[in-house]
């Protein structure tokens, strides 16, 4: 670790100032509806303050404590992903001529500078596996590449994981090792500070910084190592990938199918999921229509349908599909598995559903302690 | 600009009516710089996209040399092909492509090839037979096995009557329900898998069709001695975006649009056949 210094917590807004100054739009946490939610901001007092969450299966819960601390709590719903990967988006529009020919315009995504302020390792890690899928694979995704491009993130070190967290069990967190501008550890007094790029040190030297003590350097570490002991969900040891190949026709999905809901929130909260569908719409007057994309999931209905019927018609075959995807043939498209151990699907299931509990009792199935 | 994810207009150029719902359109793009940079394989499709009505994936029969248009085969059975199926020479839709992968054409050459079809009118395969007939004397034997429901559901009857003549060309002829006409076989594709003339042990087998049929076959082949890493399976999915990024036409590890639609049986052997995948 280098630190530069100690970014005063008094002086935070001059860390949003020189990120405006690059004509940066600044992004941040905030509560709102009760989340803590990524939204553009002004000041740091907009900031979650002394705002402390309760995570649990089927549980997320908000609270006022007394400390001065502003990232104190894990996660809520929203990752990096919508701010990238929009949640509905325009591709592209067509005019139908009058001689009946099709004028294509490739809808432009507005390149906008933008700094998001408090990502954690977890997203970080989630934003990597969608950089795989969206702009280095043979096709780029336009609009995600842009909004990629454009992106500065200043993460934070997560100090208070949540119960639903297992991001040290996938090796994601909770230290954020890079792909960041800037790195924060959060103090009482303030913020140690590090860069992580070129554009990252650009900024750090627009602050006025304060030396960091031994004993801030000491408390960092203790911080880690707490995040890490906070920790209690895990994964089990096996081979998981070949485990949930083996037991593909195992009953056990059947058993989670019967309390899964197939309501999709675990695919619009996971940081990884991808899927999305397109629909046109096109004016009454018949002249123009525009495609646009939404997020989908696989526990949709349409998701598996092909001319005439549903490959996956009930929801066991669904979180087969979702689980065996993520933890399994991830690995083979991707290099390794598609959990970053955010915890957001544990957290945002209504029925209480836990991954991590889920493949433990596949590995027991398969004979793995 | 134009990227992956948008059409490029195309007029339809030609159009044949094969059967009184399968129409075979020849298109051209518009634009000069595009058609001359299109290029495809036998077994890739393009998306074909109908102003107000919708997109749908469809394979590209005409050999890849043939450059004043490419020619799709569409049996009018959702809502838009369908409509598709109406349009007329002069009339425009939108095209993007190719995607995917296509049939191993090259690594057959010089090798006999199984072609094993089944059910309506498989367009994917008649790519290949169209383009091993146009270089005939790069392959060895050819046989070309098309099962149907309904013996009208056979297009291009008088095509298959043309092969059977050629040397080195078998063609059998199987439909599951059949009048006085059909002088071929009745039943299933499979049946006739033991009148193939050539040793399938060195042959190049390339399948295309309902999965069960393709299961049942690719079965019978191996008992028949057929060398698995030999065979190849053209698949469907439900494909969207073509570009292996929205996830829908996923099948195991692999993008069917992406990845396939043609794959090595031994890609597939672990989930082919096997209900919800």
């Amino acid at each position: 670790m280098s630190y530069y210094g100690l970014l005063p917590r008094t002086e935070f807004d001059s860390l949003i100032a020189a990120l405006r100054s690059l004509g940066a739009q600044v992004i941040a946490p905030t509560v709102r509806d009760n989340a803590i939610v990524y939204v553009p901001i002004s000041s740091s007092t907009e900031l979650p303050q002394g705002i402390h969450d309760r995570q649990a299966p089927g549980h997320y819960k908000l609270s006022s404590g007394n400390g001065n601390r502003w990232f104190a709590w894990a996660n809520g719903p929203q990752a990096l992903k919508p701010l990238l990967f929009s949640p509905q988006e325009k591709l592209w529009q067509v005019e139908h001529e009058n001689d009946g020919g099709l004028n294509f315009q490739v809808q432009i995504t507005d390149a906008r500078l933008t700094a998001v302020i408090g990502v954690r390792a977890c997203d970080l890690a989630a934003m990597c596996l969608q950089d795989q899928h969206f702009i280095n694979g043979d096709h780029i995704d336009q609009a995600y590449a842009t909004r990629r491009q454009d992106l500065i993130i200043i993460a934070i070190n997560c100090s208070h994981p949540a119960a639903t967290c297992f991001c040290h069990a996938t090796g994601d967190g909770p230290v954020a090792r890079d792909h960041y501008d800037i790195l924060l550890d959060e103090l009482d007094e303030g913020f140690a500070i590090q860069s992580g790029s070129a554009r990252g040190k650009e900024i750090v030297n627009l602050l006025a910084l304060q030396s960091l003590t031994a004993s801030h350097e000491k408390q960092i570490q203790a911080a880690h190592g707490t995040a890490i002991e906070k920790q209690t969900r895990r994964l089990p040891a096996a081979d998981i990938p070949a485990l949930l190949y083996q037991l593909q026709e195992s009953t056990r999905w059947q058993i989670i199918g019967d309390r899964c809901l197939s309501c999709g929130n675990c695919t619009s909260v996971c940081p990884t999921c991808f899927c999305h569908h397109t629909t046109d719409e096109t004016s009454l007057d018949g002249t123009l229509s525009t495609r646009l994309r939404q997020w989908d999931s696989c526990f949709s209905q349409d998701h598996s349908y092909i001319h005439g019927f549903t490959l996956r018609p009930n929801t066991a075959s669904r979180y087969r599909q979702w689980l065996t995807h993520k933890f399994a043939s991830w690995v083979e498209q991707y290099g390794r598995s598609g959990c970053v151990g955010c915890g957001r699907c544990i957290s945002w299931c209504p029925v209480e559903i836990d991954v991590t509990e889920e493949i433990q009792q596949m590995a027991t199935e398969a004979g793995h302690a | 600009m134009h990227d992956c994810q948008t059409p490029w207009e195309a007029v339809v150029v030609s159009r044949t009516q094969e059967s009184p719902t399968v129409v075979s359109l020849g298109l051209q793009f518009t634009d000069d710089e595009q058609a001359n940079a299109f290029h495809f394989q036998p077994g890739q499709f393009n998306m074909l996209y109908l102003f107000g009505i919708g997109e749908v994936p469809i394979s590209i029969v005409s050999d890849p040399r043939h450059r004043d248009e490419f020619i799709h085969t569409i049996r009018a059975v959702g809502r838009v092909t369908r409509e598709m199926a109406q349009l007329q020479p002069g009339d425009y839709l939108g095209v993007r492509g190719p995607f995917g992968h296509g049939w191993p054409l090259e690594a057959a050459r010089g090798k006999d090839i199984l072609l094993t079809t089944g059910g309506l009118g498989c367009a994917p395969s008649v790519s290949v037979i169209n383009y091993v007939m146009q270089r005939r004397e790069q392959y060895g034997q050819l046989t070309i096995i098309q099962g149907v429901k309904h013996m009208d559901d056979l297009i291009w009857r008088d095509r298959y009557e043309q092969w059977m003549q050629l040397p080195n060309t078998q063609v059998l002829l199987a439909a599951d329900v059949a009048g006085p006409s059909w002088t071929w076989h009745v039943g299933l594709v499979t049946d006739l898998l033991s009148q193939v003339e050539m040793d399938v042990s060195q042959a190049t087998i390339m399948l295309c069709g309902p999965e069960p049929m393709m299961v049942a076959a690719v079965q019978k082949l191996l008992d028949e001695g057929a060398d698995s890493s030999q065979m190849w399976l053209s698949m469907e999915r439900n494909m969207q975006c073509a570009l292996g990024l929205c996830g829908h036409c996923q099948y195991g590890p692999d993008f069917i649009c992406q990845d396939g639609p043609v794959l090595a049986y031994d890609r597939l052997k672990d989930r082919l056949g096997k209900k919800g995948y």
